[in-house]
């Protein structure tokens, strides 16, 4: 008699793999946005888009090659995550591409050069890194290792902008630096080693933050010692905050860490004292930094700013540009104007990077803008699901840490363009131009894919028990 | 650890919730108040982003369109004769909104509107360029040029309507502008709106719709009006016992006349040679109130919608008596439009219906095909056809015999009825007065034209020598002229 049957207690039955799901949905992934690409030809010139084979091709490579990787090297992986990047990213070519048919765009900067042709380029490279981390990466745990080497390295990416001659100012937010020509934000790949970090620091020391704490007016108070490493972080957000006038990477990464804090310890106590010293923080920098407060203003009432900023000055700028991204989804109404027939390059500076949704919003609606948030916050129901299956606590906190710093920068970059909060110079991953973001991501996406195949892989077979035969239910 | 995960999943899901909802807030509550804000260019840019449609007098467009290959907005507007046609046009520009006709018919204009839906879906479907359709004026060229070439130099405005229909013929207003002028938005159009904003004779106030002029003693057919109306007068050639000088009522200053043989003058004899004293003391005795409600029936104290707004003409419903008797000769409060005026003598034209007004005969798809047309529309009947054509006779007397002789066209078959109007005004009556005329021409089969003629300050011309009789009355002449020309 067979070891595994359906009577055993304990089977190793064969787990479905779901890898031709992915594969069913990635068609879909790469059909979407080539469809979207001749709807932005035919709207803007009336012909078929002469790129669209090319596009279509590179597209539809990137996606084989991830896919065949996962399929190898990771073939338990949720089947969900893969396909979606896949979507959001040539979903983001697509909207690169009809901003860089603008002839507003083109006329308003005269070295102008297109940016979709880098950005398939970049996405490559993106891809590239994906397929890299399934291969390096075999095991999500081997990163335990590396706990306080991230950090190190997580703190000089932090904080090399400030480097005389290396980091770049552009207009106010110091957080990219400039390497042969090529400018790179550091920040974006200080949030997957952070999250590296914080998961290792935490995995060791969750019991004493949870236990070893004081009860004061009905919260759990940590030890002084304990609290070392949450206000070293409040710290260096602030920092961050300061000198590189960057309130998205700072609120990320406090956030992130409160809440890998939280999983870890069970303390709610940990959550109102990250709020409280957020809010702090907040306070005092909203005030006396002049870049955040014009932010704050064109926050509460961007139309009343601009009439009181004094003309050409950062405030007025801010406000403007608030203005154009809240008419812009305004005009896009329910259904939006469609592909191409917008008018969201009247944004002008960064409408194809910071305020990329705002695009989304104008041509394709509410409608649209409705699905590439659900479309996001699918991802980041993966990335929890995973969290929850990993057996493991370094790859549980991995996956949420991933995850949550997935959400708050979705939450932080649509909260800002839409006005629900103030705006931060953050982009919205996949979708907005730029080679650092769209790396990252994928790579995130990369650690995302072998946790969740290591938490779905089925356990092994338990080895044949001499016993098994003397238990046997008889049959007839 | 999976009771913490799965709050933050919570809180995760409702960072995403907070979104959604945002964004339905942003774009289904506000995208009406976001979409028509000011600030708002995208109106602009879709106005002008296709050929844009025509206002069409006499078969031939007097607007057009260019292509001006710009990123923002793509075509600019035209105009055929710009300075002449502005107060009926209004104007279309990239940088300073629209007004009058460019402004209300803009649906139609663009091509926007959900009436040419099914056309715009066919283009969709037939790959053709969406354009707008046009608006068909009733306006004549012909008068329109005699009226506009009439007033020349001078500052004032002329407005000539059918009677039988009501359809607007001419409308001019000096000094005027080329709507072409600022139809861009380059530094030279801003140049050309900030001269017009600060100069100082006004040209871009439609003097025709929006302006109000004391009437001055065209006023006094609508008082004889009132007086046939309410029983006041049933002879018009019997003496009226009106004494000379008139003192006005609540007051001790006596009623000057500039006319000789006011004393007990009929209603004929006093409206041929404009005599003040009669007409204040009809005034008065037809009463304040009765005197409104056949000047409100003749439309004043109302905006006209032609469809452009009109002002309302005044006829002030709280003066006492002697304020009543001096409005009854036009002065005081009383103020009306030229257009009022027109409106006034169309109605004694028509035999005592008043017509509505209008100016645009047809909206039209860009396939020709009529959207909407305008059928003539009766408004009100201020006097009877009885009364009608006892004012008649006076005004033809007036042309015949008496101050309008200017007017006299000598057409056979052809009667021409006239009243002239010179309003004192300013303090002390210091300012030049202004000349006013209204006339009529009638043939066997009714009037086809009322016109009123208004020139405000008359440059190169003696104080002597203003009258509605020798300024304004060969305008009215031309234009008539014009008018019955083009019908024969």
């Amino acid at each position: 008699m067979s070891v595994v049957t359906n009577t055993t207690t304990i089977g190793a039955i064969e787990a479905p793999s779901r890898r031709n799901t992915e594969l069913a949905l990635l068609a879909f992934a790469v059909a979407i946005p080539v469809f979207a690409y001749l709807n932005v030809g035919l709207a803007i010139d009336g012909e078929v888009p002469a790129g669209m084979l090319g596009y279509g091709l590179g597209l539809g490579l990137l996606a084989s090659v991830a896919h065949l990787v996962v399929r190898k090297f990771a073939p338990y992986a949720d089947p969900l995550l893969l396909p979606l990047a896949t979507l959001l990213n040539g979903m983001g070519l697509v909207l690169i591409w009809r901003l860089d048919q603008s002839p507003r765009i083109i006329n308003r900067y005269k070295t102008f050069s297109p940016d979709a042709p880098s950005q398939m380029l970049y996405s490559a490279i993106a891809v590239a890194m994906f397929v890299g981390v399934l291969l390096l990466l075999k095991d999500h745990r081997v990163l335990q290792r590396y706990t306080y080497i991230s950090m190190v390295a997580a703190l000089v990416l932090l904080l090399l902008p400030l480097v005389p001659g290396l980091g770049a100012d552009v207009l106010g937010a110091k957080i990219w630096i400039s390497v042969a020509g090529f400018s790179i934000q550091p920040g974006e790949f200080a949030k997957i080693i952070l999250a590296v970090f914080f998961s290792g620091y935490l995995m060791v020391k969750r019991d004493a933050l949870a236990l070893a704490s004081r009860r004061f007016m009905g919260l759990y108070l940590p030890r002084g010692r304990d609290l070392g490493p949450i206000l070293t972080i409040w710290a260096v957000s602030l920092l961050i905050l300061v000198f590189e006038n960057d309130l998205g990477t700072s609120l990320l990464f406090f956030g992130m860490f409160v809440i890998m804090l939280y999983v870890a310890t069970e303390r709610t106590s940990w959550v109102v004292m990250g709020l409280l010293m957020s809010t702090a923080g907040a306070v005092v920098v909203g005030s006396t930094a002049t870049h955040v407060k014009s932010r704050v203003a064109a926050w509460l009432d961007p139309f009343e700013c601009l009439k009181t900023a004094p003309e050409g000055s950062n405030m007025a700028a801010a406000c403007d540009q608030m203005t154009q991204v809240l008419m812009s989804f305004g005009s896009g109404g329910i259904l939006g104007t469609g592909l191409g027939q917008g008018n969201s390059d009247l944004i002008g500076f960064a409408a194809n990077s910071d305020f990329i949704f705002a695009t989304v919003g104008e041509e394709l609606g509410l409608a649209g803008v409705m699905v590439f948030l659900l479309l996001y916050g699918l991802i980041i129901e993966r990335g929890v699901r995973t969290a929850l299956a990993a057996r493991d606590p370094f790859g549980k906190l991995l996956a949420m840490g991933l995850s949550g710093a997935f959400a708050l920068q979705v939450f932080v970059v649509a909260g800002g363009v839409m006005g629900l909060i103030p705006l931060t110079g953050m982009t919205m991953p996949f979708l907005a131009y730029g080679g650092s973001s769209v790396i990252a991501n994928w790579a995130l996406i990369g650690i995302l894919i072998r946790i969740s195949d290591t938490a779905r892989r089925p356990a092994p077979a338990p080895a044949p028990s001499p016993d098994a035969e003397m238990t046997q239910v008889v049959r007839p | 650890m999976n009771k913490p995960l799965r709050r933050v999943a919570i809180f995760c899901g409702l960072l995403v919730l907070a979104l959604l909802i945002r964004d339905n807030w942003l774009q289904y509550v506000r995208a009406d108040e976001l979409n028509a804000h000011p600030k708002n260019r995208r109106v602009t840019i879709e106005r002008y982003a296709n050929v844009r449609g025509n206002i069409i007098v006499d078969g031939k467009p007097i607007t057009g369109s260019v292509d001006s290959k710009d990123p923002y907005y793509r075509f600019k507007r035209t105009y055929v004769d710009g300075p002449m046609w502005a107060p009926v046009t209004g104007y279309a520009s990239q940088a300073y909104d629209a007004n009058q006709i460019e402004k209300i018919e803009d649906g139609i204009l663009t091509g926007n509107d959900d009436r040419l839906f099914f056309d715009r879906t066919l283009s969709m479907f037939t790959g053709e360029e969406k354009k707008g359709g046009d608006v068909v004026t009733t306006l004549s060229g012909a008068a329109q040029k005699a009226a506009f070439e009439g007033l020349g130099s001078n500052t004032g405005a002329v407005v000539a309507i059918e009677p039988k229909t009501g359809k607007i013929l001419a409308l001019a207003s000096t000094p005027s502008y080329d709507p072409s002028s600022f139809a861009g938005y380059s530094a030279k159009d801003e140049k050309a709106w900030i001269a017009l904003e600060n100069d100082k004779n006004k040209p871009k106030l439609n003097r025709a719709l929006r302006e109000i002029y004391p009437p001055g003693s065209v006023f006094k057919v609508v008082t004889a009006a009132a007086a046939l109306e309410h029983g006041k007068i049933t002879d018009i050639d019997a003496p009226t016992d009106t004494p000379e000088p008139y003192n006005i009522p609540l007051s001790r200053v006596p009623m000057k006349n500039h006319a000789s043989g006011c004393k007990n003058a009929s209603l004929n004899e006093a409206l041929r040679v404009s005599c003040n004293s009669v007409f204040a003391k009809l005034g008065d005795e037809v009463g304040r109130d009765a005197m409104i409600e056949t000047a409100e029936k003749f439309g004043f104290n109302a905006e006209q919608f032609t469809p452009v707004r009109s002002a309302a003409s005044v006829y002030d419903k709280k003066m006492d008596r002697g304020g009543n008797a001096l409005s009854s000769i036009g002065q005081f409060n009383t103020a009306t439009t030229p257009l009022q005026m027109a409106m006034v003598t169309a109605a004694i034209a028509n035999d005592g219906k008043l017509m509505q007004p209008y100016m645009v005969e047809e909206l039209r798809a860009p396939n020709l095909d009529v959207i909407k047309r305008n059928e003539p529309e009766e408004m009100s009947r201020p006097l009877s056809q009885q009364n009608a054509q006892l004012i008649q006779t006076m005004m033809e007397n007036v042309v015949e015999n008496g101050t309008g002789g200017n007017a006299d066209l000598d057409m056979d078959g052809v009667k021409i009825g006239g009243k002239t109007g010179t309003a004192q005004h300013g303090e002390k009556n210091a300012k030049r007065p202004y000349a006013w005329f209204i006339s009529y021409a009638k043939t066997a089969e009714g009037s086809p034209v009322a016109v009123a003629v208004i020139v405000e300050d008359s440059a190169g011309t003696d104080r002597e020598d203003i009258s509605g009789g020798g300024l304004a009355a060969p305008i009215a002449k031309a234009v008539m002229k014009a008018v019955l020309k083009s019908r024969s």
